[in-house]
């Protein structure tokens, strides 16, 4: 799946992520700013990287910016803005 | 092994082996001058010379509305003096001046019981020569008591004071209450200099007498009362708070000792606040009368002093303007000093407490509480009366979010053992309550109510399972802090991060 | 789950902070919604958050409730295909009418659902025509007042005294008790009202409705308090089915409890009293009660 145009999805509410996705790049890329980064930077992009995976999209730029959000809502929040990136509506 | 900069004859805490009763020193000093106003603080430290290595201390009643400790350090630093060691009470982020004093070496070692800002973060980052000595409330005079601790000259902020040194905390404009930990500095600081900017012909009811004073200035403020209501000190509106609120009230109705004159101490955190709150109900509903509370006292105390449900307050320090109010007008609401609230040396209050409701940053499976610093190691606070308190009263009540923002209270381990677990009892959170195993008769007793009780490895395993386990934060060996016990053994070090 | 229904709570549905405790409350039904409390540019965010977390979350005794959208608009059939394969136990249906409740219904048994359906009765029409679209569903476990938006319909003004709903509240609650089905309460929508809620509360309670929705998590106290039997009802109940069972050891017909005459009806409601204080758990090893 390819994602045609930048999209974002979330809030920067406390508990939430805010994620935006660009796309045209040579690999994925993460880039993290996390309220929890010493504690949970690793988990968060391992759930980033295997949403990203599950969908087969290889060529995006991830930026993203966690208030706290648990695994269900970085997933939820990933897959919401994958949706937007590949749709034309 | 020998810290830089620390008591040489350190002993380690063991909670079968704390130390009570050491020999302390009585208060002899009788400075009857009438001749103790000084121009400025420039003139006075001509007089008084404060040398490389001095002791100073300062209070933190103003707390982060205080102007009185930047503008002595400001003057001096003028004087080109090293190697000093600051002994305040607490330090807030109105205090960030003395980084640059930390800097250039000015100086060097601080002791204090709370610790938060800009001073904690240059501790955290290793800025300071010597490590900090993160003391309790009771701590604090026990240091000078037994004289561990000489204070070479000690300010004291005077919201008003006479010529002969008395000083009321209750008075003048920027009027903040009780002044309980400037009393022991008072007495035995080799130096000591009343900063006013109430300057009066007399101190009827002084808190601390003029016979202990030497030196007096007068200043335009000595700081923002207003400010003084730093933190928290409403009751929290979210609901998670208040439910774990409302447990904690349960806990305390059916623990055994909520009857006629029991005694209650809670912090000025919101959820503590609640605890109060719902407590007020619970005593009206039951129909029982508290004894006292004590501690830092808010207008929430106040108002169950008035309506009859407590006999007296005990009061420290005033966390807001209405209780700085209530000192003043209300017999019953009773100034006391460090050492009377929690030194353990002395007949303190804080032993005949039955209830105290304290706050965490992180509790591990023993139910040691950190409340020193942050979750992933910095300082952002320190014990203040935390483990004075939890070490005298007899049921102690933890109360937290079980997690908030993804990070969890409850810990494989502490980061920090600001208080050990020997004197925690109960953990309350939103999604259940654990009890310390030590206490089976607390367990027995909530076996008859409805109360969502579990053990402290239940509740992590529900927190584990929905935040994950969060990754080990890592340290250097370099040692910023010491912690001390209440009995001044070291319960903890403190170390900059990796 | 839960089947008590004192308090439904609304949780709207694209706030993960409110969402991953919106089962520390004490309510006994969770209601996250996907209409009202949704932006119109964030539905398709809701939907995709309310299914990660029910596939990530466990919600134990908890009766777990999604508020779709409703049949006229164009995210309801999107709601659908998201909700009814999930591992819920109920859709609160907003703006229900006899249509949309049986095309809801169709589209469940298509796929053996074993959803259940509480109708959303906030409509002139839907209060004229509840009992019908009640049996229209064997899923249908009960209704909901919808106050707010009624009173547009109404095109009256809602107040606080609540005259304005009077009847609608009185026919709804005819209908479901005809059915034996739940019947539960508008929320009271000034969350600073303490005294308020507990008295609009009682009122509902003394009408006949079951249980009440909410919109802010610090009212369920308030509510649950309402709808729990109090120790002195518990107590009454107890001596009324003791007094009857010794009755009818003595093959007494009728008797007398505080000179007052108690016949099957009250036997009834006693017997009600105490199924729920033991679903409570405020009554253990016969007859001790305990507080909650």
């Amino acid at each position: 799946m390819d994602i045609i145009k930048p999209s974002k999805a979330g809030t920067y509410e406390s508990n939430d992520i805010y994620i935006m996705l660009f796309p045209g790049y040579e690999e994925n890329l993460i880039e993290l700013e996390s309220v929890v980064y010493d504690c949970f930077g690793y988990q968060i992009k391992k759930v980033i990287k295997d949403v990203l995976k599950e969908n087969n999209i290889n060529h995006v730029l991830v930026k993203a910016i966690d208030k706290g959000a648990l695994d269900y809502t970085i997933r939820a929040r990933m897959i919401t803005a994958i949706k937007r990136g590949v749709s034309n509506e | 092994m020998q810290i830089d900069g620390y008591k040489k004859n350190y002993k380690m805490y063991s909670y079968s082996k704390v130390i009570k009763d050491q020999v302390i020193l009585k208060p002899t000093k009788k400075n009857n001058s009438l001749n103790k106003l000084r121009k400025n603080i420039s003139n006075l430290l001509d007089e008084l010379t404060i040398k490389d290595g001095s002791v100073i201390s300062f209070h933190h009643h103003m707390r982060n509305g205080d102007y009185v400790l930047n503008m002595v350090m400001e003057e001096i630093a003028k004087r080109n003096v090293k190697d000093l060691t600051l002994f305040a009470s607490s330090i807030f982020p109105c205090h960030e001046p003395l980084v640059k004093l930390i800097k250039e070496g000015v100086v060097t070692q601080i002791y204090s019981a709370y610790i938060s800002g800009p001073v904690a973060e240059a501790i955290s980052q290793g800025l300071m020569k010597k490590p900090v000595v993160m003391h309790t409330h009771g701590g604090r005079p026990r240091i000078i008591e037994s004289s561990e601790i000489k204070i070479d000259v000690a300010f004291i902020a005077a919201p008003s004071c006479d010529y002969r040194g008395n000083i009321n905390g209750s008075l003048g404009k920027n009027a903040c209450g009780a002044i309980g930990y400037a009393v022991t500095d008072a007495w035995f600081a080799k130096n000591t200099v009343a900063i006013t900017d109430n300057f009066v012909i007399s101190v009827d009811k002084p808190h601390i007498e003029g016979k202990y004073i030497d030196y007096i200035i007068k200043v335009d403020s000595i700081g923002e009362a207003s400010k003084i209501v730093s933190g928290t000190t409403k009751i929290t509106r979210n609901p998670i708070g208040l439910k774990i609120a409302r447990l904690a009230a349960e806990v305390i109705k059916y623990s055994g000792y909520f009857k006629n004159g029991f005694s209650f101490q809670t912090g000025a955190g919101g959820i503590s606040l609640a605890v109060a709150h719902y407590l007020k109900e619970i005593m009206k509903e039951e129909n029982v009368k508290g004894s006292f509370a004590s501690g830092g006292i808010t207008g929430y105390l106040v108002d169950m002093l008035k309506e009859g449900l407590f006999e007296r307050l005990y009061d420290v320090q005033c966390f807001d303007l209405d209780a700085v109010q209530s000192i003043r007008e209300n017999e019953a609401h009773i100034p006391i000093s460090a050492s009377k609230y929690a030194n353990i040396n002395d007949d303190c209050i804080v032993n005949d407490l039955d209830y105290v409701i304290l706050g965490a940053t992180e509790i591990d499976l023993d139910f040691n509480v950190n409340v020193t610093t942050s979750s992933t190691g910095e300082i952002m606070g320190g014990s203040g009366g935390h483990s004075d308190t939890a070490y005298g009263s007899k049921v102690t009540i933890i109360v937290s979010q079980l997690f908030n923002a993804r990070i969890p209270v409850i810990k494989e381990h502490v980061i920090c053992k600001t208080t050990p677990g020997e004197t925690v009892d109960v953990l309350v959170t939103e999604r259940g309550i654990a009890i310390n195993p030590r206490r089976r008769d607390l367990i027995e007793r909530f076996r008859q109510t409805n109360l969502p009780i579990m053990t402290i490895q239940e509740l992590k395993k529900i927190s584990d399972n929905l935040v994950g386990i969060p990754e080990e934060v890592e340290f250097t060996n370099k040692i910023v802090g010491i912690v001390e016990y209440r009995d001044g053994t070291i319960i903890d070090l403190l170390y900059k991060r990796g | 789950m839960n089947e008590l229904r004192r308090s439904l709570l609304f949780i709207p549905g694209n706030n993960p902070g409110m969402l991953q405790n919106a089962d520390v409350f004490d309510a006994d039904s969770i209601i996250i919604d996907l209409e009202d409390s949704v932006s119109l540019d964030e539905k398709d965010a809701a939907r995709i958050l309310l299914k990660e977390l029910v596939n990530a979350i466990i919600f134990k005794n908890i009766e777990l409730i999604v508020r779709i959208n409703p049949f006229d608009s164009e995210d309801y059939q999107k709601d659908i295909e998201v909700v009814k394969n999930l591992n819920i136990d109920t859709i609160l249906l907003p703006k229900a009418d006899i249509q949309s409740v049986k095309d809801l219904d169709n589209k469940l048994t298509e796929i053996n659902s074993e959803i259940k359906i509480l109708v959303l009765i906030e409509t002139a029409f839907g209060v004229e025509k509840v009992f019908d679209i009640l049996e229209t569903s064997d899923r249908c476990i009960g209704l909901m007042l919808g106050g707010e938006d009624l009173c547009v319909d109404l095109t009256c003004e809602r107040t606080k005294s609540g005259e304005e709903i009077f009847y609608a509240r009185t026919r709804l609650l005819n209908a479901a008790h005809a059915l034996k089905l739940k019947a539960i309460d508008t929320p009271f929508t000034n969350t600073n009202d303490e005294a308020g809620l507990i008295e609009d509360t009682n009122f509902a309670k003394k009408l006949g409705f079951t249980g009440k929705a909410s919109i802010n998590p610090r009212q369920i106290t308030s509510i649950n308090k309402c709808f729990t039997p109090t120790i002195q009802e518990i107590n009454h109940s107890m001596r009324i089915l003791n007094a009857n069972k010794q009755a009818l050891k003595e093959g007494k017909g009728v008797f007398a409890i505080d000179g007052k005459m108690v016949d099957l009806p009250i036997i009834k409601r006693a017997e009600k009293t105490i199924v729920v204080a033991q679903k409570l758990g405020l009554i253990k090893n016969s007859g001790e009660y305990h507080a909650n």
